[in-house]
């Protein structure tokens, strides 16, 4: 840990004020940040069994998403060395990666089987074809939709539905009286909400951001033909308020049976078929996000995944730590002690071979979501960059941010699709020139 | 009685405080002042220690620039006459003879003490959720549609849950002001048949002026520096992006620390244009 | 105004005063009220009101004889468990604060705010108790402009400053053979949050003590008083009060402090604000967690507010009233 030298004077000195944490065997301990979803709340439930193999002890810091990438983000930028272990996504990985600012994973264990990690989560992990983050759990996105509802209906759902079948159901669905949305979807603004749903759809519907010389292509007839069909669908059989929903927001519209649809990602499945929280737990379906006849389907791919910043003084610690919280015996350990249903999904194709975890009604789904994903091709016209539902380089937040906000205005009424991509491809040309792109 | 040796020993006293205030002014201010003359991206590894005015140009020239200070006028100047106002009638009502007086001071103060983040995530989740607030359950309750707050009306919203923390502050100032009014004067003008309204703007009000401008000048400095409550609830959407907050996702959202720091810059010569324009406007009341 | 009301018009002014504190106390009150709520009661629509403290199965004496209840609880399946009594009613339950605990060492983040908030209080006093001393009896020209200049230093953006700061936080000083940060250190932050406050504490004290009679110091001096006996027996006692709730408001100040706190601090130095910023949106369901952490991170500082409000009020004036 970075603090291991730091005695002498300015811990006499600090005495006083701190607490016991200026704990002697600096590089027994190290520092993991992470994020406040379910999985991760349950990994430091089994931090003391990592501390009894190993010796190691484990400090958390658990943050809220958002306060979590600034933080790590800052920490990294400045090399702070605050944390021995950062909890980071698909989007940071490839670009810290490549930049030297995370501890490459090539020499994991023999007993780890890197190979084990499914390909697309492999591929979006890494830059140049090192490996710089280990998944921790992957989603795509997929279609969750309320069998009673389709049955009353009298409408199948395909297994790979299109769009039109999506938009045409959610239509007839939709029952204002009773409550009742056709579709959820999120809205709210955001790179990694609002963004991460437009984009897919964009990419299914034939459109990209930019060619392959970065000149924006949100002016395209493709790009307004997704938009329109997203803020039209959403007009028509979205629920209010939709421009503020978010994942939550449209997970707790789902528990309480207010969607009839719900395309979001492949990791809540495992919410609304949970009899403690969801009023549908027994009625889901799931099915393939829709395509739009172009060979491309709306998946996203994503992976929270733990990586090591260069320069920590902990780095071999850091490294068991990564490998016991992202092998299999971990799942195993987890699918022991609460059930196969509460094991990190998405990350290790031996998962999805135990016959046990087999019969979970989303797994196979979950499965083929994912592996309908390519962070290396994830349109249908050629782009310069990777990642599917954002482009992996440092100014993709800044942009996502803003493009989020003008869609989000564009879901609330507030201006039409034509005025919304105006303003994002004049964002996004300025922002490629900017940043010395083209 | 200021003697030579006391004037001394004033300066002594005075020296901690100033020189601390000094450095902590300066060293960022420096710094900051440094970076916004740079091409500084760290996430791209770009140092580049002079850019001119590159980054002012761009700052200044966004399309989100000026929207962002009317943004932030408009929210610092509305949640300052909620507060003023209601304050002012809050406090002449718990200056009346009330049951249990000090019950209602202690619930009226309460908000002042909760954390701005923890009051953001109550009100956007608890009370202003268009599916499980309490104002959507009212709204069914009443047959009316549940209104989205945040999305159709985010700024109005931010309005509210920042004016709902800093009421009890302005309140509790006028509260003190309220009490020390002459009771006597203001019985004689009763008396003489002058109306309620007459005697509020005749005599109550010239009494306040002097704790109205405290109110104004020490909330205007927090409230031009509004952080987590837009964080927490909107993001900068909608038209809630206040020029601290385009800052924030300029530095820290598009790691382009260059362009915030020249933004940054800026949000302090805002500043100091409010409060130079406050101290012209409200200065006379302030012989500090 | 003042006159000696009648009943009716007490009775009226009353209840105007009631409903207003009650609607301004509100979402605290809802806040609290949902920690106690499972997080399915959380999002009941229309939502549960009114908490049930029950027996030993939980079911509360107002409802054992009604006839659907038994049954609810004998069949059990996906309904029940979860649901509560029914109606406006709920089943309190203390299983939020159980998770929250066990999820992150509340104590911890406690004593960090209480250090943070209570030394950079103390420090901040002991700075600004005679910075605010001398401006108030040995005025001079520039005084006021001092005072203002103060106030100024507030005003630089925290967020346009925060590069700069973390860079000095997490340089390395060279120390003993090997390196020293400063940042997620208490005695950091500490610092940090006295001179985010001091402007305001030296302008509290300020005018507090401009309202000590310059006569009481004279006579005290014609008698021949020293300068430590004018200052331990006449102006301390008088300052007291002042000073008092100028502790208060820094405390709170301090404590409610969410931008540094957040960015400067990982684990050591982790106080109250971090904690609540592991609880907010998570995915999944949180209303109730969210609703016990945040109030046990409001708690403390709301009973300390209540206790002391009216040496708070009595201070917090900053010269409004002459």
């Amino acid at each position: 840990m970075h603090r291991k030298h730091a005695f002498g004077a300015a811990a006499t000195l600090a005495a006083g004020l701190s607490g016991p944490a200026f704990a002697q065997d600096g590089a027994a301990t190290i520092t993991v940040a992470t994020v406040n979803n379910g999985d991760m709340v349950r990994m430091q439930g089994y931090t003391d069994r990592f501390t009894e193999e190993t010796g190691i002890d484990v400090e958390w810091v658990t943050l809220e998403e958002n306060v979590l990438r600034q933080r790590v983000t800052t920490d990294i930028t400045t090399g702070g060395g605050q944390f021995d272990v950062m909890t980071i996504g698909m989007y940071e990985a490839p670009i810290w990666g490549a930049q030297g600012r995370l501890v490459p994973l090539d020499d994991l264990s023999e007993e780890y089987d890197v190979d084990d990690i499914l390909q697309p989560m492999r591929a979006g992990l890494s830059a140049d074809g090192t490996l710089y983050a280990a998944p921790f759990y992957g989603e795509s996105s997929m279609i969750m939709y309320r069998t009673d509802l389709f049955d009353e209906a009298g409408i199948e759902m395909p297994e790979e539905p299109s769009w039109e079948f999506v938009a045409d159901a959610a239509r007839r669905l939709t029952d204002r009286g009773a409550e009742v949305n056709g579709i959820c979807l999120r809205g709210k603004a955001g790179w990694g909400e609002n963004m991460a749903l437009l984009t897919t759809i964009a990419n299914s519907f034939g459109a990209r951001w930019v060619d392959e010389e970065w000149n924006s292509q949100a002016g395209s007839p493709e790009w307004l033909e997704a938009a329109t069909f997203y803020n039209d669908l959403l007009a028509d059989a979205g629920p209010p308020g939709a421009a503020g929903n978010g994942f939550n927001e449209n997970l707790a519209l789902f528990q309480q049976g207010r969607c009839a649809m719900w395309i979001d990602a492949t990791v809540a499945a495992s919410f609304v078929t949970d009899p403690e929280s969801s009023e549908v737990a027994d009625s889901v379906g799931f099915a393939l996000a829709p395509d739009a006849g172009n060979g491309i389907r709306a998946n996203w791919l994503w992976a929270w995944a733990l990586a090591i910043p260069a320069g920590t003084d902990a780095e071999d610690a850091a490294k068991r730590f990564v490998e016991w919280a992202t092998s299999r015996d971990y799942i195993e350990m987890v699918a022991e002690a609460e059930g196969w249903a509460n094991v990190p999904p998405g990350a290790r194709a031996s998962l999805y071979e135990t016959p046990e975890y087999r019969q979970i009604p989303f797994a196979e789904m979950t499965l083929r979501s994912i592996e309908a994903a390519d962070p290396d091709s994830p349109t249908v016209d050629p782009v310069p960059y990777t990642g599917v539902q954002f482009m992996a380089i440092p100014e993709w937040q800044g942009i996502g941010t803003s493009a989020g906000q003008e869609f989000a205005a564009m879901l609330a009424g507030q201006q039409t699709p034509e005025e919304a991509l105006a303003k994002v491809d004049a964002m996004l040309d300025e922002e490629m020139e900017a940043a010395g792109y083209r | 009685m200021a003697t030579k040796a006391s004037r001394t020993a004033a300066r002594l006293m005075m020296a901690p405080a100033v020189t601390l205030l000094l450095g902590w002014m300066l060293v960022p201010l420096v710094m900051t002042l440094y970076f916004s003359f740079a091409d500084y991206r760290p996430l791209r590894n770009v140092f580049e220690p002079w850019a001119g005015f590159g980054n002012y140009e761009r700052f200044v020239t966004s399309s989100a620039f000026w929207p962002s200070v009317w943004t932030t006028l408009v929210l610092v100047g509305a949640v300052l006459a909620i507060t003023v106002v209601l304050g002012i009638l809050l406090a002449m009502l718990l200056d009346q003879p009330i049951w249990g007086r000090g019950a209602v001071r202690i619930l009226v103060i309460s908000p002042f003490f909760v954390m701005p983040t923890v009051s953001a995530l109550v009100w956007k989740n608890m009370m202003l959720d268009p599916v499980n607030g309490v104002f959507s359950h009212v709204a069914r309750l009443l047959g009316a549609q549940p209104y989205d707050f945040l999305t159709q009306a985010p700024l109005p919203s931010i309005v509210l849950i920042v004016s709902w923390q800093w009421l009890p502050f302005a309140t509790l100032i006028l509260l003190t002001a309220v009490q020390s009014l002459d009771r006597e004067q203001l019985e004689a003008a009763e008396m003489d048949g002058a109306p309620p309204l007459a005697r509020f703007r005749y005599l109550v009000l010239p009494h306040l002026a002097r704790a109205i401008t405290i109110v104004i000048l020490i909330q205007t400095i927090f409230l031009l520096s509004i952080f987590a409550e837009i964080f927490v609830t909107t993001g900068g959407s909608f038209g809630t992006r206040t020029l601290t907050y385009l800052v924030f996702q300029r530095v820290l959202e598009a790691q382009n620390v260059g362009l915030g720091s020249a933004g940054g810059i800026l949000a302090v010569l805002l500043a100091n244009v409010v409060a130079i324009f406050l101290m012209r406007i409200v200065g006379r009341n302030l012989d500090a | 105004m003042a006159r000696a009301a009648s009943p009716a018009r007490r009775a009226a002014f009353t209840a105007l005063a009631w409903t207003l504190a009650l609607l301004i106390f509100f979402p605290i009150a809802w806040t609290i009220l949902t920690s106690f709520k499972t997080e399915r009661d959380a999002i009941a629509n229309p939502p549960v009101l009114v908490p049930l403290v029950g027996g030993a199965d939980g079911r509360p004496p107002i409802l054992a004889g009604e006839a659907d209840d038994p049954a609810e609880d004998a069949t059990g399946g996906p309904e029940a468990g979860a649901r509560s009594p029914g109606g406006p009613f709920f089943r309190a339950t203390l299983e939020n604060y159980r998770v929250v605990q066990e999820r992150s060492d509340y104590m911890r983040f406690l004593w960090n705010s209480v250090v943070i908030a209570g030394g950079s209080t103390l420090l901040g006093i002991l700075v600004a108790v005679p910075a605010a001393w001398s401006m108030a009896f040995v005025p001079s020209r520039r005084t006021k402009d001092v005072l203002l200049w103060m106030l100024s230093t507030k005003m630089l953006p925290a967020v346009g400053v925060l590069y700069p700061i973390y860079l000095i936080a997490t340089f390395r000083l060279p120390l003993g053979g090997g390196t020293f940060q400063l940042i997620d250190t208490k005695p950091f932050l500490v610092v940090i949050l006295m001179l985010i406050n001091l402007p305001i504490i030296v302008w509290m004290l300020y005018t507090y003590f401009r309202e000590i009679p310059g006569e009481i110091l004279e006579a005290a001096r014609m008698d021949g008083a020293s300068l430590r006996a004018e200052i331990v027996h006449v102006l301390t006692p008088m300052a007291v009060p002042g000073i008092a709730s100028t502790v208060l408001l820094s405390f709170i100040l301090a404590w409610n402090e969410a931008f540094w706190t957040l960015n400067l601090t990982a684990v050591d130095a982790a106080p109250l604000t971090a904690f609540i910023a592991s609880y907010s949106s998570p995915e999944g369901l949180f209303f109730a967690k969210l609703s016990a952490a945040s109030t046990m991170a409001i708690a403390p500082i709301l009973v300390l507010g209540w206790f002391a409000q009216k040496q708070l009020v009595r201070g917090l004036t900053f010269g409004a009233v002459k």
